[in-house]
C-alpha cells in the first residue's frame, strides 16, 4: 500500500521536475546559457494563470494558456533584454560572458520575484486544477489532477523529442548544440535558432509552472528553490544532456518522496542534495555528461 | 567632557544640533503628533492587515480630535518577513523617525529579535500577532530590562487552551470524537503550542495518535496527509501560520476525509478564500474576532470599516493592531506624556475594551508578564469556519450563529 503510494506520488512529482529541468538544460545545451531566472519564469506563469482565473474570471483552460503565454513573453524578455546584450557586447571579454550571463539572469530573476511580491503579495497561490476529483488506483486515493500532471508532462516531453529529432527546425537546433560554427557555415542564422530555442523553453517552463501551480501551489518565495532544484537536477544528469536530466529528475523525485514517506517530511530534500555532492566527487560531469 | 571632544567633532555636533533645531522648528506642528512605528509583513497574508488596521485606528482617533489635541501619526515599514529587516526598521523608527512606540510583526522569530532592541532603545513595543511564550517570559525574567515589550496577542499556551476549550464543546461533546493527530509547522511559536496541545487534548478526551512537525518550506503535503490518514484520527489539530494556502488546497484536492481544526493564521484573512480557490471550505480555525462576530460592540464596526477601506476583512492581527493603536493612545492620555517609562507604566494599567475583548496585561509577578490576559470576561478567542466562502463563528455559543458543516469528502467516523 505504502509502496504504491510512493510509486504514484513520486511519479507525478518526478514528471513535473523533468519537464521543468528539460527546458533549462536545452537552453544550456544549445546556447551555453545557464538561465538562473528559470524559477522566476515558472512562478510568473503560475501567478499569471492564477490571476487570470481569480481576478479576470476567465475559465481554467484559458487561464492556463495565459500563464504559458506569459512564460514565453518573459523568456523572450530574458533573452533580448539580458542574455543577448551580454553576448553581443564588445566590452565584455568573451571568457567572462558566461559569468555575466549567470549574474544577469540571477538579478533578472530577483527582479521578477520582487515584482510578483509587490503586485500579488508573497502569499502562496494555487491555480484551480483543470480536472478535479479523485480516483482510486490500487487502493491509493489519487487526485485526478495528479494523473493529469503526469500525463501532460510525459506528453510534452515526447512532443519535444519528436520536434528535435523529426523536424527540420529541431534538427537545426540539435546541430547548433553540437557545432554552432558548423551551423553558421551551412547558412543558418544562429540568432534565429536561439529564438526558436527560447520559445520552446518558454513553453516548457510555462507548462511546468502552471502545472506546479495546480499541483502544489507557488509563491514568490518559490523562485529560488525552483531554480536551485532545476539546477541540481541538470547538474546531476549532466549539463546539457536532456536524457540525463530526465533520469536525474526521476532519481531526485523518488528520492524525495521516499524520504518524505519513510523518514520524515522535514528532511525531504536532504538525501537528493547529498547524492548531488557524491556524484560531483565521483563523476563531476554528471550521470550522462559529455565531458 | 566638552574639552575632550576634538574641534572637528564639536563643529559637527554643533551643526547636527542646529540641523535638528531647524527641522524641529520647521515641523513644529508635526512634532506635537504621537508617532507610532508599524513594522510588519506587508506582503504576507496575515501581516498585511497590520499597517492597514493601525492606520484606520489613527484616522478615527484623529478625526475625533486626536489625543488631547495631538494627532496620531503612523509610520509603517515593510519588513519582508525578515528579522534583519525588522531590526533595521526598528532602529530607523526610533533613531531617525523618533517614534514614541512601535507595533510590530506577527512572526515570533521577528518579535524575539526586536525585543532586545526595545530594551536597548527604551521604546515601548507591542506585537499584534506573534504567539511564542518566550516573548512575555523574557519580560518576566528580566523585568527592568525588558519591560518595554508588550505581548498584544495570546501566548501559544493560551492559544492551545482556546483550541482545546472549543474542541471540548464542538468535537468531543457534540460529535463524540476520540482521537486526534497534531500537525504543526516547525517554528518558534509552535513549540509551546504543541506542548500545550499534548497536555490539554488528552484532558478533554482526545487521544493524540501522532504528532507531525514539518518544515515551513514544505510544498508537497501529500506524504503528510497520507501519514495522518494512516493513523486514522477523527480530527487533525493544526498549528500553521507560515504555511496555509498549500496544505489547505492539497487537503481538498486529495480529499483527505479528516477535518482540520486549530490555529491557521492565514485562514483568518478574508483573502484566504480567493488564494485557495475556495478550498478553505470547511476549515476550522481559532480567531480572536471575525467578520460579523460581535465579540464586543466594537468588533463589527471595525471589521466593516476595514473592509470598506481596504476591500477585504482583516486577518486576526488586524483586530489586535487596531486595538493596540487605541490603547497606546489611551496610555499616552493617562500618562500625560510620551516618555517611555511613563508610557510603560500606563500601558501596564491598560483596561481597554477593544475588538477582541477586554484587554488587560499580566503583571510583573505573573510568568507571562505583559501578555494579554486570557479568560472569561477578558479574551477567550473564537472558533470560526469557512462556510460558503465566508468566515462564520461556530464557537462559543453566545456569538455562534450556525453549526459546523463539512464538504462532502469529509467522512466523520461517528
Amino acid at each position: 500500500m505504502r509502496a504504491f503510494q510512493i510509486l504514484i506520488d513520486g511519479f507525478a512529482i518526478s514528471a513535473l521536475y523533468a519537464l521543468g529541468a528539460t527546458g533549462f538544460t536545452l537552453i544550456f545545451g544549445v546556447s551555453g546559457v545557464l538561465n538562473l531566472s528559470h524559477g522566476a519564469i515558472m512562478v510568473a506563469a503560475a501567478v499569471a494563470a492564477w490571476a487570470a482565473a481569480s481576478i479576470l474570471h476567465v475559465d481554467t483552460y484559458f487561464g492556463a494558456l495565459i500563464g504559458v503565454a506569459v512564460a514565453v513573453v518573459t523568456a523572450f524578455a530574458t533573452y533580448f533584454a539580458v542574455v543577448k546584450p551580454i553576448q553581443d557586447s564588445r566590452r565584455i571579454p568573451n571568457e567572462e560572458k558566461e559569468i555575466f550571463v549567470l549574474t544577469g539572469t540571477l538579478l533578472w530573476g530577483i527582479m521578477i520575484q520582487e515584482l510578483i511580491a509587490y503586485f500579488f503579495t508573497n502569499n502562496a497561490k494555487t491555480v484551480l486544477p483543470i480536472v478535479e476529483g479523485v480516483v482510486d488506483i490500487l487502493g491509493v486515493r489519487t487526485p485526478r489532477n495528479e494523473i493529469f500532471t503526469a500525463v501532460v508532462c510525459c506528453l510534452v516531453i515526447a512532443l519535444l523529442w519528436l520536434l528535435v529529432n523529426r523536424t527540420r527546425t529541431g534538427k537545426a537546433v540539435l546541430a547548433a548544440s553540437m557545432n554552432p560554427r558548423g551551423v553558421t557555415l551551412l547558412g543558418l542564422e544562429l540568432t534565429n535558432i536561439y529564438i526558436v530555442v527560447w520559445a520552446i523553453y518558454g513553453v516548457l517552463a510555462g507548462i511546468a509552472g502552471v502545472l506546479l501551480g495546480m499541483f502544489l501551489g507557488v509563491s514568490s518565495y518559490s523562485v529560488g528553490p525552483l531554480t536551485a532544484s532545476a539546477f541540481s537536477i541538470v547538474v546531476l544528469g549532466g549539463l546539457g544532456s536532456v536524457s540525463g536530466s530526465l533520469i536525474a529528475a526521476f532519481v531526485v523525485g523518488y528520492l524525495e518522496t521516499i524520504t518524505a514517506y519513510l523518514v520524515s517530511p522535514a528532511y525531504r530534500t536532504i538525501p537528493a542534495l547529498l547524492l548531488l555532492v557524491v556524484v560531483m566527487y565521483i563523476r563531476p560531469q554528471g550521470l550522462l555528461g559529455r565531458r | 567632557m566638552k574639552n575632550i571632544l576634538p574641534g572637528a567633532l564639536r563643529i559637527f555636533l554643533g551643526a547636527a544640533a542646529f540641523g535638528a533645531l531647524m527641522t524641529g522648528s520647521g515641523a513644529a506642528l508635526a512634532a506635537d503628533s504621537i508617532k507610532i512605528g508599524v513594522i510588519a509583513e506587508a506582503q504576507a497574508i496575515a501581516g498585511a492587515s497590520i499597517p492597514q488596521a493601525a492606520q484606520l485606528a489613527a484616522d478615527e482617533i484623529n478625526a475625533k480630535g486626536g489625543v488631547d489635541g495631538r494627532k496620531i501619526e503612523i509610520i509603517s515599514y515593510d519588513n519582508h518577513s525578515s528579522s534583519a529587516d525588522s531590526v533595521r526598521a526598528f532602529q530607523r523608527a526610533v533613531n531617525e523617525d523618533k517614534v514614541n512606540a512601535v507595533i510590530a510583526s506577527y512572526i515570533s522569530e521577528v518579535v524575539l529579535a526586536l525585543e532586545p532592541w526595545a530594551s536597548r532603545l527604551k521604546t515601548p513595543f507591542v506585537t499584534p500577532g506573534a504567539a511564542s511564550n518566550e516573548i512575555s517570559k523574557s519580560v518576566h525574567a528580566d523585568y527592568e530590562k525588558n519591560k518595554y515589550t508588550f505581548h498584544g496577542y495570546l501566548t501559544s499556551a493560551a492559544l492551545a487552551l482556546s483550541v482545546c476549550d472549543a474542541a471540548k464543546d464542538l468535537l468531543v461533546e457534540k460529535m463524540h470524537m476520540k482521537t486526534a493527530v497534531i500537525m504543526s509547522e516547525d517554528a518558534a511559536w509552535t513549540k509551546p503550542l504543541d506542548v500545550g496541545y499534548e497536555e490539554c487534548l488528552p484532558k478533554i478526551g482526545l487521544k493524540v495518535l501522532d504528532h507531525i512537525r514539518f518544515s515551513p518550506d514544505t510544498t508537497d503535503f501529500t506524504p503528510i496527509f497520507n501519514k495522518i490518514e494512516g493513523a486514522k484520527p477523527d480530527v487533525i489539530i493544526t498549528g500553521i501560520s507560515h504555511v496555509g494556502v498549500q496544505p489547505t488546497v492539497q487537503w481538498k484536492n486529495q480529499q483527505v476525509p479528516i477535518p482540520m481544526f486549530g490555529i491557521a493564521s492565514q485562514a483568518t484573512n478574508e483573502t484566504f478564500g480567493k488564494d485557495t480557490n475556495q478550498a478553505a471550505e470547511g476549515v476550522l480555525y481559532q480567531g480572536v474576532s471575525g467578520p460579523g462576530v460581535a465579540v464586543t460592540p466594537k468588533s463589527v464596526p471595525f471589521a466593516e470599516g476595514f473592509r470598506k477601506k481596504y476591500g477585504n476583512y482583516p486577518s486576526y492581527a488586524g483586530y489586535t493592531a487596531y486595538d493596540e493603536v487605541y490603547y497606546i493612545a489611551d496610555a499616552v492620555k493617562r500618562a500625560g506624556s510620551t516618555d517611555a517609562d511613563k508610557l510603560v507604566d500606563a500601558l501596564e494599567k491598560t483596561d481597554w475594551e477593544g475588538t477582541i475583548g477586554r484587554v488587560q496585561f499580566y503583571g510583573k509577578d505573573d510568568p507571562f508578564t505583559h501578555s494579554i490576559k486570557y479568560g472569561k470576561g477578558l479574551i477567550t478567542g473564537l472558533m470560526l469556519q469557512w462556510q460558503d466562502g465566508k468566515q462564520i463563528a461556530v464557537w462559543p455559543k453566545d456569538v455562534a450563529k450556525v453549526d459546523i458543516k463539512f464538504p462532502s469528502f469529509i467522512k466523520l467516523s461517528n
